[in-house]
């Protein structure tokens, strides 16, 4: 090699040192003579050695679970068993993986919610949801509908009473409120906190509507006289009486839900008080 | 293939991965993806071969794969003109090590070429071999890198804004 043919790829050969006896010799007595290209060089060999120093301690670090594991030959299933979560770019498919995921856990939480709500029974009333709410969200629910309010018609009664008695697992039955106004359109069953709840809508001239609201959920034991709440644009008269909780909605004034929750309350405790 | 002999190659992709992309979580992405590949391809894989170099060019074409998907096509600027090259951004505000940060302004083709070299202690004929091109290119990009990094790192480097200026 001759000085005057020393190529900048040379001098890397050099820092690597990837070049033959005579050539790095040759180089050698180059940079000698060549004082800023020395210089140049001694830097690369630096930052050559100062890359390796700062990478280094990776080396060291244990290796992840997700990494050691993959060592040996994968399993069929452990491909489905491990989504990723990609930081640059969302693979085919994966929104609906999102989705799902977020679903999942939404059901879970909904799951933990009443597991919850089972254990311990003493604290049940005060973590689901309480009996107002739950009527005044079916009665929002339902009530509008036009073609399907229920699910089993009053002219049915006979059917209905005895389908809601076997499916919440005591007998139930609506009162009849023909003589404030208000005939019976029908029943459903709903979900409740932990079970099957019933519910009966009535309808009078006008079309005003109201729900009766049926739970055997109460396991606290305990009974409450007439309680009235508001959610929303839903007036609720509700009350407690064994394992039942009743509770009647509309968007009716409050004295005049009053009224017709009374007749309920009387015509329920009076079917109670008969001998069974 | 021996698990074992996969397992000891395991730390060296994760420090190249890791030098590679500058955040640890996704150079262990990178290092996953690289294994499960390397495992559905196993029977590409020649015993008696190098089954690092076999395993490092597997993590290369997964990461151009991942780099080219998400970014814009664009024209590799790398051996006509590194001028081109703006500063990554990403890591502005953050007090990283000044080499590290100076090694992410280096276009991903040298920043690759010197690392290798400098990681691996790989030949360039081996480079070459495991990149897919020719000797010549891995010079041209490992003395472009180098010479880069020397100029950010003594601060010589002109930031885009200056060169424009210039230009004015």
């Amino acid at each position: 090699m001759s000085l005057n043919t020393v190529k900048e790829s040379d001098l890397h050969a050099y820092v690597d040192g990837a070049l033959p006896e005579a050539d790095r010799e040759a180089i050698t007595r180059f940079l000698a003579e060549h004082p800023d290209e020395a210089q140049r060089v001694r830097d690369y060999q630096m930052q050559k050695q100062a890359i390796a120093d700062l990478f280094s301690a990776t080396l060291d670090e244990p290796i992840p679970e997700t990494l050691r594991s993959l060592a040996s030959p994968p399993r069929a299933s452990d491909a489905m068993d491990r989504p990723r979560e990609r930081p640059s770019f969302l693979p085919r498919g994966s929104l609906q993986r999102i989705a799902a995921s977020v679903l999942i856990a939404f059901l879970g939480g909904i799951a933990g919610w009443v597991a919850h709500g089972q254990y311990p029974p003493a604290e049940r009333l005060s973590v689901a949801v309480p009996l107002p709410r739950q009527a005044a969200i079916a009665h929002a629910v339902y009530s509008p509908d036009v073609r399907r309010p229920v699910e089993v018609s009053g002219e049915q009664e006979e059917q209905l009473v005895t389908w809601l008695s076997k499916r919440i697992g005591t007998p139930v039955k609506p009162p009849k409120l023909g003589k404030l106004g208000y005939e019976l359109v029908g029943g459903r069953l709903l979900p409740g906190n932990i079970g099957p709840v019933a519910q009966f809508m009535y309808q009078d001239g006008s079309g005003q509507r109201l729900t009766l609201f049926v739970s055997t959920e109460n396991t606290a034991n305990r009974e409450t006289a007439f309680r009235f709440a508001r959610e929303g644009t839903v007036n609720v008269f509700y009350w407690i009486d064994g394992k039942f909780g009743y509770a009647l909605s509309g968007t009716l004034e409050k004295g005049e839900l009053a009224r017709l929750a009374t007749a309920v309350y009387e015509q329920i405790e009076g079917i109670d008080r008969q001998p069974r | 293939m021996d698990s074992d002999a996969i397992l000891a190659e395991i730390p060296r992709l994760r420090r190249y991965a890791r030098a590679l992309l500058g955040h640890r979580a996704a150079a262990d992405d990178l290092v996953q993806d690289t294994l499960e590949r390397a495992w559905s391809r196993i029977g590409q894989w020649r015993p008696g071969t190098d089954l690092r170099a076999w395993l490092f060019s597997i993590m290369h074409n997964l990461h151009v794969d991942q780099v080219r998907r998400s970014t814009p096509p664009t024209c590799p600027v790398d051996e006509a003109n590194d001028d081109l090259q703006t500063r990554p951004t990403q890591t502005d505000g953050l007090e990283l090590n000044d080499l590290e940060s100076a090694l992410r302004q280096l276009p991903d083709e040298q920043r690759e070429v010197v690392l290798l070299v400098a990681l691996e202690g790989m030949s360039y004929s081996d480079i070459a071999t495991m990149l897919g091109i020719p000797s010549g290119t891995v010079m041209s990009r490992l003395a472009r890198g180098r010479e880069r990094l020397r100029q950010v790192m003594a601060g010589l480097a002109e930031t885009p804004a200056s060169r424009l200026r210039v230009v004015k």
